[in-house]
C-alpha cells in the first residue's frame, strides 16, 4: 500500500511538472514576446524592455523555466497586468465564492446522481430509469448558460422564490449564502449528474447480475440493503472514479455559471481576465485549477482501498 | 410452429431500412434532426432574411408574423440570426471533430508502435488532461488574438487527448491478435501493418468517438463566445447571442432562449446520432462514462 501511494504521489507530481511546463510554454511560443504579452496591449517599448530585464526573459528558456516553476512553487504567479496586485491575492479572494458553489453543487449532483442511478438500475426499463435517462441525455446537451438562464426566469423574475444573481458570504447567514446557491448548483450540477448517474447505472446493472445478489436475496436482505449495502459498495470503485473525473466538467461550467449568475469568484476573474488580457491571472488560475483537478483524482484513487479493500493488497 | 423449426437455418439476411430505424431509433432521429438544420443553415440566404440588419424602431419585440423569434435591443430579427449562427456552430462542430480524429489518429497510431513515442506523448496527454478544456481554449484565445482559426484550434487542442488514448487503447489491443502476429512474422513492414490491419479496427470507435467531439466542440465554441473568447461578436452565433441579450432576459426572453433552445437541440442531436451509432457499430462498446 505504501509503494502504492509513493507511485501515486510521484506520478501527481509529473502530471502537475507537465501542466506547469505547457503553461509556461503557452505564453512563450505565442506570437509577440512575453514581455509584450505581460505588459498588456498599451505598453511602451520602455516598459517592455524593463520587464524583459526584470523578469529574466533574457536568459535561457529553461533557466527561466525553473525560475517560474520555483516562485510558483512558493505561490507567487506573479502581478495583474490590469490592477498590479498579487495574483495569488485576487484568486484566494474570490476562493470562498467557487468554493460554496462547487461544494454545494457536488454534494447536490452527486447524492442525487447515486441514489437515481442505483433505483434506475434496480428497475431498470422503468418510468424513473426513463426519467433519469432522459435528464442525463439533456444534462450532457443542454449549455450551462442555457439551463441558467431557464432557471432564472423560472424561478427568480416569475415565481420570485429564489435571488436572481449575485452572492452573500457565509457569515452573512446560512439562507443568504444557499439561497444565492440553490439556482447556480442546479445549472452547473445538471452536466455533473448526468456523467455520474449514468456510469452508476451501467455499474450498478452489472453487479445485480453477480451470483451473490441472488444469495442476498435468498438470505431475505431488504430491497434497500441489497442496493446500496450489496450492490452500491461493489460498483463503487468506477462510480468514484468518474466522480473524480467529472471534476474537469464541474470547473469548466464554473466558470460559465459564475458569469450567468453573476457571482464574485474564480471563474468570474478569468472571465474578466479576458476581458484585459490579462495573463498572469489565466496562467495562475490554470496552474491552480489544474491542481484541484490531479488532487481530487488522487484522493479518489486513494479511497478505492476504503471502497474496495481488496486493493489494500 | 414445427415447419419454422425444421427449416434450414436462414441465410444471413441484409435487413430493410425500416427494420433498421426500428432498432436503431436514435440514430434516424438525431441524424433526422442534423441533416434538416444542415439543410436549414445552407439554404439560409434564401429565406432568413438579413441578419445583420438593424431597425431601431422595432428594438426588442416579441415573436410575431413578421418577425417569429422577435427582435433583439438592436432591432436584429432573431430568427435570422439564429439560423445564421446554425452556420457557425455546424462548421465548429464538423471542422472541429475532424481534426480531432485525425490528429488523434496520427498520434495515437504512433504512440501505440513507438515505446519511446509512447512515454513523452501520454505524459503530455495526462497534463492537457489535467487543465480544464475551456480555460486552456480561454489561454490559447487570449494569447493569440480572437480570430475563428485560432478559436477552432484553441477548442480542437483540448480535445486531443481523448482521441489520442482511444486511438492507443485500440492499438495495443488489436497488436496482440494473432492476424498482426502473423502479418509481422509474414515479414509486413510496420507501415502495412498499421494501414492495412489497425486502422480498421480503430473506424468504429472513432466515428461515435467523432459525434461526442462535434457536440462539445459546439458547447465549448457557444461557452467561449459568450464568455467573450470566442468568434468575434459582430459575427451571429448563439453564444454571441446569448452574451449579447444576457440584460435583456427579464423583458425579452426570446432574445436567450431561441438560440439557447437551437443549441441544445443541435447538440441533443448529435449526442443521440453518437450513442445510438455506439450502439449499432459496436454493442461490446460499452455505455459512455
Amino acid at each position: 500500500m505504501g509503494v502504492y501511494i509513493a507511485g501515486r504521489l510521484a506520478s501527481t507530481f509529473v502530471v502537475m511538472a507537465i501542466v506547469g511546463l505547457i503553461v509556461f510554454l503557452l505564453l512563450h511560443l505565442a506570437p509577440g514576446s512575453p514581455a509584450a504579452i505581460i505588459a498588456g496591449d498599451n505598453a511602451t517599448p520602455a516598459q517592455i524592455t524593463a520587464i524583459n530585464h526584470q523578469l529574466g526573459l533574457d536568459r535561457p528558456l529553461p533557466v527561466q523555466f525553473l525560475v517560474w516553476a520555483g516562485q510558483v512553487l512558493r505561490g507567487n504567479f506573479g502581478t495583474s497586468i490590469f490592477s498590479g496586485e498579487p495574483v495569488m491575492r485576487l484568486i484566494l479572494q474570490r476562493l470562498p465564492a467557487t468554493l460554496s458553489l462547487s461544494l454545494v453543487t457536488i454534494a447536490f449532483a452527486g447524492t442525487i446522481a447515486v441514489i437515481g442511478g442505483v433505483l434506475a438500475a434496480w428497475r431498470a426499463g422503468g418510468v424513473l430509469d426513463r426519467i433519469l435517462m432522459g435528464v442525463a441525455a439533456l444534462g450532457f446537451s443542454v449549455p450551462v448558460f442555457v439551463v441558467g438562464y431557464l432557471l432564472i426566469y423560472l424561478f427568480a423574475i416569475t415565481l420570485h422564490w429564489l435571488p436572481v444573481q449575485g452572492y452573500m458570504p457565509l457569515r452573512r447567514g446560512f439562507w443568504p449564502w444557499f439561497s444565492h446557491l440553490i439556482l447556480p448548483a442546479l445549472s452547473l450540477g445538471l452536466a455533473y449528474l448526468a456523467l455520474i448517474a449514468r456510469i452508476t447505472r451501467a455499474s450498478v446493472l452489472e453487479v445485480l447480475a453477480e451470483d451473490y445478489m441472488r444469495t442476498a436475496r435468498a438470505k431475505g436482505a431488504t430491497p434497500a440493503s441489497q442496493l446500496f449495502h450489496h450492490a452500491l459498495r461493489n460498483a463503487g470503485v468506477p462510480i468514484a472514479t468518474v466522480i473524480g473525473i467529472g471534476v474537469a466538467l464541474l470547473i469548466s461550467g464554473v466558470v460559465l455559471t459564475e458569469t450567468v449568475f453573476n457571482i464574485p469568484g474564480v471563474g468570474r476573474l478569468t472571465v474578466d481576465a479576458i476581458t484585459n488580457r490579462d495573463y498572469p491571472i489565466i496562467q495562475g488560475i490554470m496552474v491552480i485549477f489544474a491542481g484541484a483537478y490531479v488532487v481530487v483524482n488522487l484522493l479518489v484513487d486513494l479511497s478505492y482501498s476504503l471502497i474496495d479493500p481488496r486493493i489494500r493488497r | 410452429m414445427a415447419d419454422v423449426a425444421l427449416a434450414a437455418p436462414a441465410a444471413p439476411r441484409r435487413h430493410g431500412l425500416a427494420t433498421q430505424i426500428r432498432r436503431h431509433p436514435t440514430v434516424f432521429i438525431g441524424g433526422g434532426v442534423i441533416a434538416l438544420m444542415v439543410l436549414i443553415a445552407l439554404a439560409a440566404p434564401l429565406f432568413a432574411g438579413n441578419p445583420l440588419a438593424m431597425n431601431p424602431m422595432h428594438r426588442l419585440t416579441p415573436p410575431s408574423a413578421q418577425h417569429w423569434f422577435g427582435t433583439d435591443n438592436l432591432g436584429r430579427d432573431v430568427f435570422a440570426r439564429t439560423v445564421y449562427g446554425a452556420r457557425v456552430s455546424l462548421l465548429i462542430g464538423i471542422l472541429v471533430a475532424a481534426g480531432a480524429i485525425g490528429g488523434g489518429l496520427a498520434i495515437g497510431l504512433l504512440a501505440g508502435f513507438s515505446r519511446r513515442v509512447d512515454r513523452v506523448v501520454m505524459r503530455l496527454m495526462d497534463g492537457l488532461m489535467a487543465i480544464p478544456a475551456i480555460l486552456l481554449a480561454i489561454a490559447l484565445v487570449a494569447l493569440w488574438h480572437g480570430g475563428v482559426a485560432v478559436v477552432i484550434l484553441a477548442i480542437l487542442i483540448p480535445e486531443l487527448p481523448r482521441d489520442v488514448r482511444l486511438v492507443r487503447s485500440v492499438v495495443l489491443g488489436v497488436r496482440e491478435q494473432p492476424f498482426v502476429e502473423a502479418a509481422v512474422a509474414g515479414g509486413a513492414r510496420t507501415g502495412k501493418i498499421l494501414r492495412r490491419h489497425i486502422l480498421p479496427s480503430t473506424i468504429a470507435p472513432l466515428t461515435v468517438q467523432a459525434t461526442y467531439v462535434c457536440a462539445s466542440a459546439i458547447l465549448v465554441e457557444a461557452g467561449l463566445s459568450f464568455l467573450g473568447a470566442g468568434i468575434p461578436p459582430n459575427i451571429p452565433t448563439w453564444g454571441n447571442m446569448i452574451a449579447g441579450s444576457q440584460l435583456y432576459l427579464a423583458i425579452a426572453p426570446w432574445t436567450i432562449f431561441c438560440p439557447g433552445i437551437a443549441l441544445a437541440v443541435l447538440v441533443l442531436a448529435v449526442n443521440l446520432l453518437g450513442d445510438g451509432l455506439r450502439d449499432w457499430l459496436d454493442p461490446r462498446l460499452g455505455r459512455r462514462p
